[in-house]
């Protein structure tokens, strides 16, 4: 369970880039936090693992408020994949391995490469494993991301446009994965993500973020023509297809 | 470890970290090779027999004085020095995510420069023993490399101060290395231009680097410094290692990414400066090692570590046989030695792709 509270942050004192934020997520629920560019989502999604410290409000995780932790403390239940990963030369097992770094004291115990070696039969990764980060092509790399940051095992997760730069079929299967994971750990999910055909299909509740707060947080009936058109300024319809809802824009 | 089954390539977990731990072990076999083929070669000959016997105890008087007394400490302090600069710079490079980053591209060894040129200038610390040219001599080898180590430690202080107001980002600190290392050398250059004739030849000779110039307890106090901060470094391999995934991805996973950089570089600079003030300038060493291991083990920082440390040992140790050989009984500066041999190779290293990024 994840309750965010009164979250404000700006980089000045008088310009405020997020201002009385307030949501709650369930676990095993997947959240979309949708908005224009510059609306202040990924600063957000940082604020709510303290990569940014947010000004004033509380992040309560299972009863606890995170920004009250040391960084160590928040790594052992929030994990966050950035939107943007850099390759290195480093081995995939060892990528997902560091998703350990916050239980590791000296070096890795048996339970640790247990756990990455879970994670690796679960997506499928045996074939990459020692394959180098640099290697990989972006879906891959992404696949990777999420891997260690379940090496975690967070309580909350953290995606930033995890979808942004993969192919149809990528986007498809990364936030498959993230949908499963989702239920099956019971985790509570937080995503950026711009195309709102992908979260209709794959995301449980929507925030839009506007003007620096929340300007409509629900479920799938919040996605109106209304709300998408006032949040975007964009003319859109929203049609069902097979049962599922789909946005298209009419300009 | 892993129960992993075998991956495409054929190999598991365990066995690609043997592997990488073999390649260590290599290389220390490598560098123990090198460091008794360096106590052997030299103006004076020696046959194998007799430094065999030496390295057991049982030489001629003339063996023990050449070998011990002149040679050992030389190799000691290339093995030092070697290991310090290299782990130096491989956690510059880490830290501030740059592959340029080193003590000597930082400003720390022009620092020392100018601190070394002070303690000659308008300390005496300079003056002409003899009628050679190499009998130049820093006659107050104390008093120069006190002021080589503040003048700096006054560099790594300054890069620090600046980049802590701009929550130490790595371009700040790479910049302000940049501006730093060329004022202190502009400084150096005016101080050779005001001085005379023999203040301006120990200038010139102390800036060269010579390992030769070391005592025992030199020797002592650079090894134990090193040591330390190899230690230290080692420490942190966990921290460096999720540095290497981004700086956001670091800090999600508890690492306080402004505090590793900042007690990483004043670490770093604290290892290269107390190596440069006691053997003069050495260049190179601290940029190539880490890229040349960078190629054979990745950056994984458990293996890159030790690895170039060895490798920064073993390339001095080469150069500075190589120095002592070409012309003997010469003995050539080795920091022109280390630039000479290592631009080349650093060319090498760039044209056939360091691997570091190179598919982006």
């Amino acid at each position: 369970m994840l309750k965010i509270d009164a979250l404000g942050f700006g980089y000045r004192s008088n310009r405020k880039i997020l201002d009385d934020i307030k949501f709650d997520v369930s676990n095993g629920e997947c959240v979309a936090i949708l908005g224009n560019n510059g609306a202040g989502k990924s600063t957000m999604l940082k604020c709510l693992n303290k990569i940014i410290s947010p000004q004033i409000g509380t992040v309560v995780v299972n009863e606890v408020d995170i920004l009250k932790l040391n960084r160590l403390e928040i790594a052992k239940n929030t994990a966050y994949v950035a939107q943007k990963s850099e390759g290195s030369r480093i081995t995939v097992y060892d990528a997902i391995l560091l998703g350990r770094k916050p239980y590791i004291k000296l070096a890795p115990k048996i339970e640790d490469y247990n756990i990455v070696d879970n994670i690796i039969e679960r997506l499928n990764l045996e074939n990459y494993s020692l394959r180098m980060i640099d290697e990989l092509s972006g879906g891959e790399l992404q696949k990777v991301m999420i891997a260690r940051a379940l090496a975690q095992e967070p309580k909350v997760l953290l995606l930033d446009e995890p979808t942004s730069c993969l192919d149809l079929k990528n986007q498809l299967e990364v936030l498959k994965l993230i949908q499963n994971v989702t239920k099956e750990k019971q985790i509570a999910v937080v995503i950026v993500i711009h195309d709102l055909n992908l979260a209709l299909r794959y995301c449980d509740k929507f925030l839009f973020l506007k003007d620096n707060s929340v300007y409509c947080y629900g479920g799938v009936d919040i996605m109106t023509p209304e709300n998408i058109g006032a949040v975007y300024q964009v003319p859109v319809t929203v049609e069902k297809y097979k049962n599922q809802r789909i946005v298209i824009p009419l300009t | 470890m892993s129960n992993l089954k075998k991956t495409a390539c054929g190999e598991n977990y365990d066995q690609y970290v043997h592997r990488k731990i073999l390649i260590i072990i290599a290389l220390a076999v490598l560098t123990f090779i090198t460091a008794v083929f360096a106590i052997s070669a030299g103006s004076a000959d020696i046959p194998m027999s007799e430094i065999l016997k030496t390295l057991f105890g049982f030489g001629t008087e003339k063996s023990v004085m050449v070998m011990v007394n002149i040679r050992l400490p030389r190799i000691l302090m290339a093995i030092v020095s070697g290991i310090g600069l290299a782990s130096a710079g491989c956690v510059m490079q880490g830290i501030l995510r740059n592959p340029l980053a080193s003590a000597s591209t930082l400003g720390i060894s022009q620092g020392a420069s100018f601190g070394a040129a002070i303690a000659i200038v308008f300390l005496g610390g300079g003056t002409i023993m003899g009628n050679n040219a190499d009998a130049v001599t820093v006659n107050n080898p104390y008093l120069t490399s006190f002021c080589a180590f503040a003048a700096s430690m006054f560099v790594t202080f300054v890069i620090l101060g600046l980049s802590k107001a701009r929550k130490a980002s790595p371009e700040t600190m790479i910049l302000a290395g940049v501006a730093l290392s060329s004022l202190f050398a502009g400084a150096t250059a005016l101080l050779q231009y005001l001085s005379s004739d023999v203040q301006m030849a120990a200038i010139v000779f102390w800036t060269f680097g010579d390992l030769g110039r070391a005592s025992m307890k030199n020797i002592g106090v650079a090894a134990i410094i090193t040591g330390a901060s190899l230690i230290y470094f080692m420490f942190n391999r966990w921290n460096y290692n999720a540095l290497e995934c981004g700086e956001h991805t670091a800090t999600g996973l508890g690492v306080n990414v402004s505090r590793v950089r900042l007690i990483g570089m004043t670490i770093a600079s604290l290892c290269a400066a107390t190596i440069v003030s006691f053997v003069g300038i050495i260049n190179f060493i601290g940029l190539i090692a880490p890229h040349i291991m960078r190629r054979f083990v990745g950056n994984d920082y458990r293996f890159l570590l030790p690895a170039s440390a060895l490798m920064g040992a073993m390339l001095l140790l080469i150069s500075d046989t190589f120095a002592r050989l070409i012309v003997s009984p010469v003995i050539l500066p080795i920091g022109a030695i280390t630039s000479f041999l290592g631009a080349p190779l650093f060319l090498y290293l760039i044209f056939k792709g360091v691997g570091h990024n190179a598919e982006n």
